[in-house]
């Protein structure tokens, strides 16, 4: 490496915000007072929080060292396996923030609200093409919201044919999401095994499937990064037996352009619009997850939905089999800004964003599968996942891999997901990731491996460059200290 | 080249290499055709940022906003002022961009933040822990009524009808396959939640009012609080504007044991319904039960303090199908913002804060009752309030509206029983000089 990948820095320590202030500072301008003070139910008032007092100086410098404490998709590559970090475009931040957006109520009369009406009804259309799937809720708030809503289609689906189901088929490899928002709606959850492949076979799943399941949540591309090969087959037989198919949308970015969702026989999809379609994570949300279904299912999506008619955007309220609402409004407006400008700045490179992510992932996995255990030596899609296998044998696991690639300038790969491959390191380097920057992780993985050899205790002492080193999360959780 | 998109034909043809395969397509190989698409996704040409910007300010043009139109409506959405460092604060990018802190030591300032976001949120509230945020108001009480029934391990809730109509519809459709009951309490004509209504039970998780309530109506949580005991059930208060806690009392200190609402109002664009802000206290007691991220301190190796997240037992990354929650992206950023809020208005300026939202309302209805409208509700109010506009008040409504001026929302569609009766909102940002104009028009 030529330079040295970090230097210490100009990271200043910073208290809480209860630790600071004075009463009677001041950081907000109060708004003119006009009007008379007016009497109030001195039973019903209390003495207001107990918040300190800070001027506006104290806390723009509080919140912009708190900001240099962070590593973000601005200063270093992130390649977290089912997270899709793909760079987050500034012009879609602008965008999301024009007045005419930001300051509309949601519940305008509707003849004063057509631009927002138009732009979630084409938002809506362009995610039907883009998945091959006939009719879209923008409604829920995140990927498990989106989970939580075709599962609630599921049990409303059923019950509308007389046919209440108890089951629900889910991959021992689905994120976690999956089965809680499955037994969100009362449904019990029967795992299912991936094979020798790393794929499902459909006579495993045939060998569970009943008339009491009401159908299968599969991700496609899977957890392990791969495609699900027999995902018609395995709809065929899940549809043969009157069951639905849902499919977690979150690894999107592979397939962009290339498959059909429809024709694959998913019924009801979601979308991550904080992976896929470029929003930015914001440290933990929002994000925003709407569902795609066949035409069968349009009447149970979310109300209120969005209909045109003659250039005219009107909502429609009362859709009798619809699951009813899942979001205060409309769902997160603002996040779906950005998603419909990424889409409109893309158009159809859509593909070549899932080409390129696809190629970046199999480039990594081709140039670190002698370095790191690769438990299926197949191509791969947008992921790969290695395991610690060869470095466990000098003590050294997953979890010190990742915290010595923070010392490198490198945010860690998702850690010990999926949890049927042990050790799992899942990369995900994303199409916006360039050839260099990609080298520089796979000479920095190669370094590692290699301080696991002849220094292991440089990997296990790390992170060194951190605000702090590992932190003791055991007692964390023993005596939570929750507030300050 | 897409300026998004870093890839060279030489970067292409060295990683192809690399691969041992001779071009992109073969990377597909596995996907059977039955699952293709068979042509070009059908999408518009691609805008360069300076077409797209006229575009989207097109679209933006077309909108009644704040700055333009004077919106009386208030209804789970407010118009507060932003402070210009809020927008810069959060505007930094390794706030923006950050993903979850599963990596602690590379996301302190997140860490750190939302540990601040947790104490500004209970002290606000009265209550002990509060979680790191859920996506709104209305899916924050569906979550506190299904935590109250994991509590209780009861199987009936009780809900008030004046709490909000769309938090309602939310509950209803999350409720809509378990086999939990919700019964609703009836309002009186003050406005309050008739809380005699409610016979009593032994199967009874808690009941949930919402101060103010729908109608900008101080509820009385004390006594919610009492029914709840004798049904030893317990006490979940809601809220759409907690700017109200600015001067009210809290609903911890009235006997509250969960306390949850929408917290938009603190720092947060309107921006037509969305991202706003799920806010959730409960007492320490039921933390293990509480959806939601949490975040605690702890130590590093050097004994330096640092933050973390924690108690994620109770989530479904580990516990899965018998987690408390689903939830896994949250609204972390708009919590940022709402304690970035907090922290710029602070304790002495809430209270002001609150207290002029509280006077420009009651001097916008002692003005429309000094002309003649009638105020239904008795009962106090924060920033939002119920009148009864004169019959046929739709064709006035028509023509404010092409004066720019929205004279709050009717309640017709919610709550048919009450025919003309419209929900008025002001707040600080609504002057004097716009109020007297609003009285004059309605009335010309």
């Amino acid at each position: 490496m030529k330079n040295k990948p970090s230097t210490p820095g100009l990271i200043l320590n910073e208290e809480l915000l209860f630790e600071k202030g004075k009463k009677g500072r001041n950081g907000f301008s109060a708004p003119k007072r006009d009007v008379p003070s007016f009497s109030m139910d001195e039973d019903l008032t209390g003495d207001g929080p107990d918040f300190p007092d800070l001027y506006e100086v104290d806390v723009v410098r509080h919140y912009t060292r708190l900001s240099q404490w962070n590593f973000g998709l601005d200063t270093g590559m992130y390649p977290l396996g089912s997270c899709t970090m793909k760079y987050n475009p500034k012009i879609n931040e602008k965008l999301s923030g024009l007045q005419g957006f930001k300051d509309a109520h949601p519940m305008l009369p509707q003849e004063v609200c057509q631009g927002a009406l138009k732009l979630m009804y084409d938002l809506e259309q362009y995610l039907a093409r883009i998945t091959g799937l006939d009719a879209v809720s923008l409604q829920p708030a995140a990927g498990a919201h989106g989970e939580l809503t075709g599962m609630l289609i599921f049990s409303a689906y059923h019950k509308k044919n007389k046919d209440p189901r108890s089951k629900i088929i889910i991959p021992d490899t689905a994120h976690g999401t999956n089965p809680a928002s499955a037994a969100f709606c009362g449904f019990k959850t029967v795992s299912v095994a991936s094979g020798d492949k790393g794929i499902l076979s459909p006579s495993d799943v045939a060998d569970i499937m009943d008339e009491d399941t009401a159908g299968i949540m599969i991700t496609n591309p899977n957890t392990l990064g791969f495609f699900e090969e027999n995902v018609k087959e395995i709809a065929d037989i899940i549809h043969a037996k009157g069951g639905l198919v849902y499919c977690d949308g979150a690894n999107m970015n592979a397939i962009m352009g290339i498959v059909h969702m429809g024709r694959s026989g998913v019924d009801i999809l979601h979308l991550n619009l904080h992976k896929t379609f470029s929003t930015p994570h914001g440290g933990g949300g929002p994000g925003a997850g709407p569902i795609c279904v066949v035409e069968k299912l349009r009447p149970f999506l979310p109300v209120p939905r969005i209909i045109e008619k003659k250039g005219k955007y009107i909502l429609k309220e009362k859709c009798s089999d619809s699951v009813g609402k899942v979001h205060s409004f409309f769902g997160n407006f603002g996040v779906l800004i950005k998603a419909y400008a990424y889409i409109l700045s893309m158009g159809i490179q859509l593909k070549n964003v899932s080409q390129l992510a696809v190629l970046n992932a199999n480039y990594i996995k081709e140039a670190l599968k002698n370095d790191f255990h690769l438990p299926y030596d197949r191509p791969c899609m947008h992921e790969c996942v290695f395991t610690d296998k060869k470095q466990a044998e000098h003590k050294v696991t997953t979890l010190d891999i990742a915290k010595r690639l923070i010392d490198y300038g490198f945010h860690p790969p998702t850690i010990y997901f999926p949890l049927v491959v042990k050790g799992a390191i899942m990369v995900e380097p994303t199409e916006t990731e360039s050839k260099e920057n990609i080298d520089l992780f796979i000479e920095t993985m190669k370094t590692i491996a290699k301080e696991t050899e002849s220094q292991p205790q440089l990997v296990l002492d790390a992170p060194k460059i951190a605000k702090v080193s590992r932190l003791d999360e055991t007692s964390a959780a023993r005596k939570p200290v929750l507030t300050a | 080249m897409m300026r998004y998109l870093p890839h060279t034909t030489a970067d292409i043809a060295e990683m192809l290499e690399t691969i041992g395969i001779s071009t992109i397509d073969a990377l597909f190989s596995a996907i059977p055709e039955a699952c293709r698409h068979d042509k070009d996704l059908d999408l518009p040409e691609a805008l360069n940022e300076w077409d797209l910007e006229k575009h989207m300010n097109a679209l933006s043009n077309e909108m009644a906003d704040s700055s333009t139109y004077k919106v009386y409506i208030g209804a789970g959405s407010y118009s507060h002022y932003i402070p210009s460092a809020l927008s810069y604060l959060l505007g930094r990018s390794e706030f923006t961009t950050a993903y979850t802190p599963y990596q602690p030591e590379i996301s302190q300032g997140t860490l750190q933040a939302i540990f601040e976001y947790q104490t500004y949120v209970a002290r606000l509230l009265g209550l002990e822990v509060a979680n790191a945020s859920m996506y709104d108001g209305a899916t924050a009480l569906a979550e506190a009524l299904l935590m109250a029934l994991r509590i209780t391990r009861k199987k009936c809730v009780a809900v008030s009808s004046a709490v909000h109509p769309f938090y309602r519809q939310v509950i209803e459709s999350y409720f809509k396959p378990t086999d939990f009951n919700v019964i609703y309490l009836p309002f009186l004509k003050n406005g309050r939640t008739d809380l005699d209504a409610l016979t009593k039970s032994d199967d009874l998780a808690c009941v949930a009012v919402q101060s103010p309530n729908f109608f900008g109506v101080v509820e009385d949580l004390a006594g919610a609080g009492n029914v709840s005991k004798q049904n030893n059930a317990i006490l979940v208060a809601c809220f759409t504007e907690p700017l109200a806690y600015g001067m009210y009392k809290n609903p911890g200190d009235l006997g509250a044991d969960i306390a949850c609402g929408e917290g938009q109002s603190f720092g947060i664009p309107k921006s037509f319904g969305g991202p706003g802000l799920g806010m959730f206290a409960s007492k320490t007691a039921h933390v293990r039960n509480m959806p939601g991220r949490l975040v605690g301190r702890t130590v590093d190796k050097d004994s330096n303090r640092g933050f973390v997240l924690t108690l994620s037992t109770r989530e479904q990354h580990i516990r899965r199908e018998k987690a408390t929650s689903n939830i896994c992206s949250n609204h972390g950023l708009c919590a940022l913002a709402s304690a970035m809020y907090m922290a710029l208005l602070g304790g002495t300026g809430i209270r002001e804060l609150a207290r002029l939202n509280y006077d420009k309302a009651e001097y916008l209805k002692a003005e429309l009752k000094r002309n003649g409208i009638a105020i239904p509700f008795e009962g106090p109010t924060f920033n939002e309030f119920v009148v009864e506009f004169p019959k046929g008040f739709n064709k006035k409504s028509k023509k404010l509206l092409k004066k720019k001026i929205i004279p709050g929302l009717s309640l017709k569609p919610y709550y048919p029983e009450l025919g003309d009766y419209h929900l008025v909102c002001v707040t600080e940002t609504f002057s004097k000089e716009d109020m007297d104009l609003f009285v004059r028009e309605v009335f010309s």
